[in-house]
């Protein structure tokens, strides 16, 4: 295990140490779950099994809450979340285009990773830039008044720079 | 006792004890509400709406099932506008339900299907989407069919608070609910113990055993097989109930006839191997006692149980017998002893077990009970799959001639009859073990204190001067709750019987499915399940496991003395910790 690694399973045992001292400590699962998202981006199957064997509560309860609430990940998001927004402003100026240009680009639906761990694409209700409609957001940067062309272009550009990171670090 | 308070139930006036939910109180004046996810056994879930019922002053209908009776309440259970709601409630569920009836193996035999029927549904006004899912065929034993699942999770707390397994949970939300095992794992993959007790309270088919009678119905016609059966004792006890009669009646002369009509050259009795079963397990027994070996000793007969131990509670396997359960004793013997004695090669004979068990299709498929290469048993077939054999194939089995078992593997005693309810083993145990330990005959061989429902009994037995602890367990979730207390206390029992299902074997997974109006695994049902095993037992004379003439004879042919190595080599096996990765019974 990696020292980031072991950094990770410590700061989570000491938060289920914590939660295992309360009264009712399986009303903590949510909590804890969230704590597992915030260090591994999505919730790992063994470390499920970890959260299982610390806290006492059943594997397949915690399969239960994890798969009922839409904000855990069950599976490695990418280094970039990818939103392309379907509200209704957006919509009406062509989103729907937008987004398949987007899963034709990156050869995956909404909600999945691509292959290489750079992007995860998901559907966002209203970003709040309808004047610019349609958008999407790349991490936590508005791309407005988007075409098929234009969509693709800035994929391309995240491409580049992290082609362009690799070769640095190399 | 508190004071009794007044409610209306249909502009009646009613006197009824306060603290009880509005169907509890309608059950007992005669009003049966309709219903569908609630279980007399489980927690209250609420989720399925059926049993709804008017309140006058409340806002909407009320789930009777939870809602509780108040003082001056005024309920109506029938009037037109609630008939129409909750014929809606099973309108809705059925459009979201492949209506295939007539080739569903729950045809027939479905709450669901009553429910309707007793709605008066008679078209389809509802058509929306459609779930569809694959059928998970991965157990040896237990198929998982989520597009006939309405999720009324009467499985998820089956398996969780009586089995305590928690295997199933219900994935995902809304439209895409899933009952499923943790990680969408495949039902063989998981920790699953095969015990059935969701086939048993699923309502449709969404829980099935793997069915092997139409694989059966085609060896049962080849020439060139000698086909052999053997039949649990609680087969017998409860096999009257798929052909519609009171539950209690022993029906072991009219299954034996039966299953000969069906083709089988050999009708033998699992019976006649618990005899077996208690003289080696008996003898394995005295041995720790006498040797220091270790205690407690825990029996092994019940094969979710087996599972269930090897993957919760590997710590203590040294402490399970290694005596084969009554069925794989029965099937190594079948391809061994017998296929000697009758002079034939047993990759000829076809080794067949009715039981009232899911499980065994999983302990028959075990690789440790494999002897010279060969399956014991190769293919077992439930109580529902046996019936509905018999059935089938026209066989009339009320009014058949009762005949008896075949020798050299059918002849049993009263001891061998009680495996199959809880506290049975344990029984026949003690009236062998006794006499072998101190030579004198045991006078009072029926024990009261182990007998009966109570989930975890306690005995003590006086052998010349050494007494000896025993407990029993029925159901997975207080077999785990007897090991837990194992666990802080080594010395407080020397010999455990656990069977894995509610009541014993009575109760398996594989018995006859609760007929219109009763409900699954009820306890009177399975009392006199119960009742007719005890008396098999008083009828017979004999009633001691050792006295059986052709145990006797066994041993002088073929195994010479308990616990030989011919015994070993034929009817003992080991067992291994199986780890599922973090998945833990409560309080484990």
């Amino acid at each position: 295990m990696t020292q980031v690694e072991t950094d990770k399973l410590n700061e989570l045992n000491a938060f289920m140490e914590q939660a295992v001292q309360n009264e009712h400590s399986d009303s903590y699962l949510i909590a804890v779950l969230h704590k597992v998202q915030q260090l591994y981006g999505y919730l790992p199957r063994e470390v499920m099994d970890t959260v299982a064997d610390k806290m006492q509560i059943p594997t397949a309860h915690i399969w239960g809450v994890a798969t009922f609430y839409h904000y855990f990940n069950l599976s490695p998001i990418g280094k970039h979340t990818v939103s392309v927004c379907l509200g209704t402003a957006c919509y009406v100026k062509g989103a729907e285009k937008v987004l398949d240009t987007v899963k034709k680009e990156l050869k995956i639906t909404v909600g999945q990773t691509t292959e290489d761990r750079l992007f995860t694409l998901q559907e966002a209700r209203c970003l709040g830039a309808c004047g610019i409609a349609p958008v999407m957001m790349i991490d936590d940067k508005i791309y407005g008044e988007l075409d098929a062309k234009k969509t693709v272009d800035i994929i391309n550009q995240y491409r580049k720079a992290e082609k362009q990171n690799a070769e640095k670090q190399s | 006792m508190a004071e009794q308070i007044t409610i209306y139930i249909n502009n009646k006036e009613y006197k009824v004890d306060p603290g009880q939910t509005i169907m509890q109180a309608a059950d007992k004046l005669g009003f049966h509400i309709p219903r569908l996810c609630y279980h007399p056994k489980l927690s209250i879930e609420g989720a399925c709406r059926v049993c709804i019922v008017e309140v006058e002053g409340a806002r909407n209908y009320v789930a009777s099932c939870a809602y509780p009776v108040a003082n001056g309440m005024k309920i109506h259970t029938n009037s037109q506008e609630l008939r129409q709601a909750r014929r809606d409630i099973i309108e809705l569920i059925l459009d979201n339900h492949p209506l295939d009836c007539h080739v569903c193996e729950r045809d027939g035999n479905c709450e669901l299907q009553r429910l309707a029927s007793s709605m008066g549904i008679r078209a389809r006004h509802f058509q929306g989407e459609r779930k569809v899912y694959d059928k998970d065929l991965s157990s040896e034993a237990v198929i998982r069919d989520p597009e006939k699942c309405i999720l009324c999770g009467r499985c998820v707390r089956m398996c969780s608070e009586i089995q305590q397994v928690h295997n199933l949970t219900q994935a995902h939300r809304g439209f895409d609910t899933v009952v499923m095992p943790a990680y969408d794992m495949p039902m063989g993959e998981s920790v699953c113990t095969a015990c059935g007790q969701c086939i048993n309270v699923c309502p449709t088919a969404a829980f099935l055993e793997k069915n092997y009678t139409q694989d059966l119905f085609q060896k049962l016609n080849d020439p060139n097989l000698i086909k052999v059966v053997q039949f649990a004792p609680s087969v017998r006890a409860a096999i009257g109930e798929a052909f519609g009669i009171e539950p209690g009646r022993n029906m072991e002369g009219e299954l034996i006839a039966a299953l000969r009509k069906l083709g089988f050259n050999y009708v033998f009795d699992t019976q006649f191997s618990a005899d077996l079963t208690i003289m080696e397990e008996g003898s394995e027994f005295l041995e720790r006692v006498q040797n220091n070996g270790k205690l407690p000793m825990i029996t092994s007969c019940s094969s979710a149980w087996m599972k269930c131990l090897e993957q919760f509670y590997p710590d203590l396997i040294e402490n399970v017998s290694t005596c084969k359960s009554p069925m794989s004793m029965q099937g190594a013997l079948t391809k061994s002893y017998f296929a000697q004695k009758i002079g034939v090669d047993p990759k000829k004979i076809l080794s067949v077990a009715a039981m009232c068990c899911t499980a065994k299709k999983y302990e028959a498929a075990r690789e440790e009970l494999l002897v010279d290469g060969m399956r014991g048993v190769d293919i077992v077939v439930t109580t529902r799959e046996i019936s509905w054999m018999i059935k089938s194939a026209g066989i009339d089995l009320l009014h058949i001639q009762p005949e008896e078992p075949d020798h050299p593997l059918g002849e049993s005693s009263g001891a061998g009859a009680i495996f199959g309810v809880t506290g049975g083993v344990m029984e026949a145990a003690i009236r062998t073990a006794y006499e072998l330990y101190t030579g004198q005959t045991l006078i009072d061989i029926e024990l009261e204190s182990i007998r009966g429902l109570k989930g975890i009994k306690e005995g003590k037995i006086d052998l010349d001067g050494k007494e000896i602890r025993v407990a029993v367990a029925h159901g997975l979730g207080n077999a785990c709750k007897l090991l837990d207390t194992v666990r802080k206390d080594p010395e407080r029992y020397h010999f455990i019987e656990i069977m894995g299902c509610p009541g014993g074997c009575i109760g398996g997974g594989g018995q006859p499915y609760a007929q219109a109006n009763s409900i699954p695994l009820d306890e009177g049902a399975l009392m006199k399940r119960a009742q007719a095993l005890y008396d098999l037992d008083r009828g017979k004379t004999i009633r001691r496991s050792h006295d059986n003439p052709d145990v006797q004879k066994l041993y002088k042919e073929f195994l010479h003395s308990p616990l030989s190595k011919v015994s070993h080599k034929y009817l003992h096996t080991h067992y291994k910790a199986k780890l599922p990765k973090g998945i833990i019974p409560k309080n484990g």
